[in-house]
């Protein structure tokens, strides 16, 4: 039970929240037009008369927004609707040159599915998709141009979007942020969508309203618009949740309202009534027929379907013995997860998973490169660890071999061998070392014999001193052990 | 089904069309004849009859995933009322 409960004056008041998600397509061009979707080109570069709302130009579909909706749709567990529609919504914004934006509305191409969230008290909760449905994006408007006037560049008009419709399953921001980090793991997963909310591509509102511990039904909600971090999404509902107890409780109404979310302040303020709410007049688009799925194609996409990242995760600790959290960590992200696999092939896969989490993740952070800029290769550390677990190498050593690694991107056994840090396996030449310590001090040994017991470390770190850190310290601390007792 | 002031002044709001005040009790009698007009086809028994999408007996198709247009900036702004650094330029439009 992860639920979040706000105590109020008179009641205690449940949480009640849903997402809507729009994620931006992979494809090279757009949902209707042959233009490119390319991000960053010059304004307008990108930008085909269908686009750009021309009389007379008709849209065609792309056949990979299809696929990549469907591909989605088998991510969520959910029903692929054979047959659906398209529908013009209508309103009037000066980044939406044709005046409707084309999307889905009474048939949708997926219908109810459901994702498996994780919960910080060890839990998981299925939270219900209600639909997916694509659409095209709007044009960008920028407002910081000029003091009297908006700029409007439609290279980002006409982009698929697949628009995420969750039930209003959450009742916490935990269940929310645990939900949108996991859609955006499969979506990354997949190749659907890059999922990148600080840039865009993926977007989130949010619904919110609350209700007394034990009511039925719904209360009325408010809507936060484009929040666009994981975080943000989390503030906004818990904020909004409590603004909705206090005006309950001072015995307040809550409208149906568009609410601003203010990253800077955490609050909500109020965008759009419902008196001004948006009248859509969705109907039928005429200039598109509906879209029919048969079942050879689904089994296709199927077909190309990959492991995702909570299949992937549960093999991790059945067949490679990793924990339960490692196995989280490593599949959040589908790179790390293959990185790690690559490194742990034929080698013992628990250690590479340490040396991934703590050392590599470590340089990685140091050196402020991405994980397909590493330095050290997935081959390279995978022989790291076969170089520690078959005792070539102490743990010791093997730091310092990897800090060289990640400098030169060195391959670990020849680093090993041109600079002579095999470990000492020779238990007559470490037996020869040990003598002659203990030979050396004979004031330490009458110490340890009177019960210093904490000298052993001492005559340990001799020997390692003397072979340079290549003896192995577990067999010498039990050699010196024997010898002194 | 009948069109009301109200209804009138709402969908002229949403069309973004200025109907002046007395112009508005036309444009009701305008709109009721219309429906009136099309509410003829009710009289059809339609019990039973799929909706019909489209008069075109085919399926949708579909296009490859290939950019083919683009790099013609000049010509999408070419109608544009107002344009400055390759951007439609607008009356500020801040919600």
């Amino acid at each position: 039970m992860t639920g979040l409960i706000i105590e109020g004056k008179t009641a205690s008041w449940e949480v009640i929240c849903g997402l809507e998600i729009h994620c931006q397509i992979i494809s090279k061009s757009k949902m209707f037009s042959g233009a490119s979707t390319h991000y960053g080109s010059d304004a307008n570069e990108n930008v085909s008369f269908v686009d750009a709302g021309m009389p007379g130009m008709l849209p065609t579909l792309n056949e990979r927004c299809v696929y990549q909706a469907v591909k989605t749709g088998l991510g969520l567990n959910a029903k692929i609707n054979k047959y659906s529609e398209f529908a013009r919504k209508n309103y009037f914004y000066a980044d939406l040159p044709q005046g409707y934006q084309i999307s889905q509305f009474k048939y949708p191409i997926v219908g109810e599915g459901h994702v498996t969230v994780d919960l910080s008290d060890g839990t998981t909760k299925d939270i219900g998709i209600e639909r997916l449905h694509i659409e095209q994006d709007a044009g960008k408007s920028i407002h910081d141009m000029a003091p009297d006037k908006s700029f409007i560049d439609l290279n980002r008009a006409g982009v698929g979007l697949m628009e995420i419709v969750t039930k209003p399953d959450f009742r916490s921001p935990e269940e929310a942020g645990a939900f949108l980090r996991k859609l955006r793991s499969i979506v990354r997963y997949l190749g659907t969508c890059d999922g990148n909310m600080d840039e865009g591509s993926m977007r989130c509102d949010v619904n919110v309203s609350v209700r007394k511990v034990g009511e039925e039904g719904y209360r009325t909600r408010c809507e936060m618009k484009n929040v666009n971090s994981v975080k943000f999404v989390m503030q906004a509902i818990e904020n909004e949740a409590k603004r909705h107890v206090e005006v309950y409780e001072s015995g307040g109404n809550i409208e149906q309202e568009t609410r601003q979310f203010d990253p800077s302040t955490g609050l909500t303020k109020v965008m759009r009534k419902k008196e001004f709410a948006h009248d859509y007049r969705y109907f039928p688009e005429p200039d598109l027929l509906p879209l029919v799925l048969d079942d050879d194609y689904i089994a296709k996409v199927k077909a190309d379907m990959v492991e995702l990242p909570d299949a992937k995760r549960a093999r991790f600790v059945k067949e490679l013995g990793l924990t339960a959290y490692d196995a989280s960590v490593i599949c959040e992200n589908k790179e790390t997860a293959d990185f790690f696999e690559k490194a742990a092939q034929g080698h013992d896969a628990k250690k590479v998973a340490n040396w991934l989490m703590g050392d590599f993740f470590a340089m990685l952070n140091e050196k402020k490169v991405e994980l397909k800029d590493s330095p050290v290769s997935a081959e390279n550390l995978g022989k790291l660890v076969e170089l520690i677990t078959s005792n070539v190498i102490n743990g010791k050593t093997a730091k310092d071999v990897f800090a060289i690694m990640a400098e030169t991107g060195g391959d670990p056994e020849k680093i090993v061998e041109e600079k002579g840090l095999k470990q000492v396996t020779d238990m007559g030449a470490i037996e020869a070392i040990v003598d002659e310590v203990i030979a050396s001090a004979p004031d330490n040994v009458a110490a340890y014999k009177a019960g210093k017991n904490n000298l052993l470390g001492w005559f340990v770190g001799q020997v390692m001193k003397k072979t340079q850190g290549k003896a192995n310290p577990a067999i010498v601390n039990k050699m010196i052990a024997e010898k002194l007792n | 089904m009948a069109i009301d002031r109200e209804t009138v002044r709402r969908i002229a709001f949403l069309s973004r069309l200025k109907i002046e005040d007395d112009k508005i009790a036309d444009t009701e009698d305008e709109f009721n004849k219309i429906l009136n007009w099309v509410e003829q086809l009710s009289e059809v028994n339609t019990d039973g009859v799929e909706p019909l999408v489209s008069v075109n007996d085919t399926n949708l198709t579909l296009r490859q995933d290939e950019v083919t247009e683009g790099n013609q900036a000049d010509a999408v702004l070419k109608n544009a009322p107002q344009a400055q650094y390759g951007y439609f330029t607008v009356p500020k439009v801040v919600e």
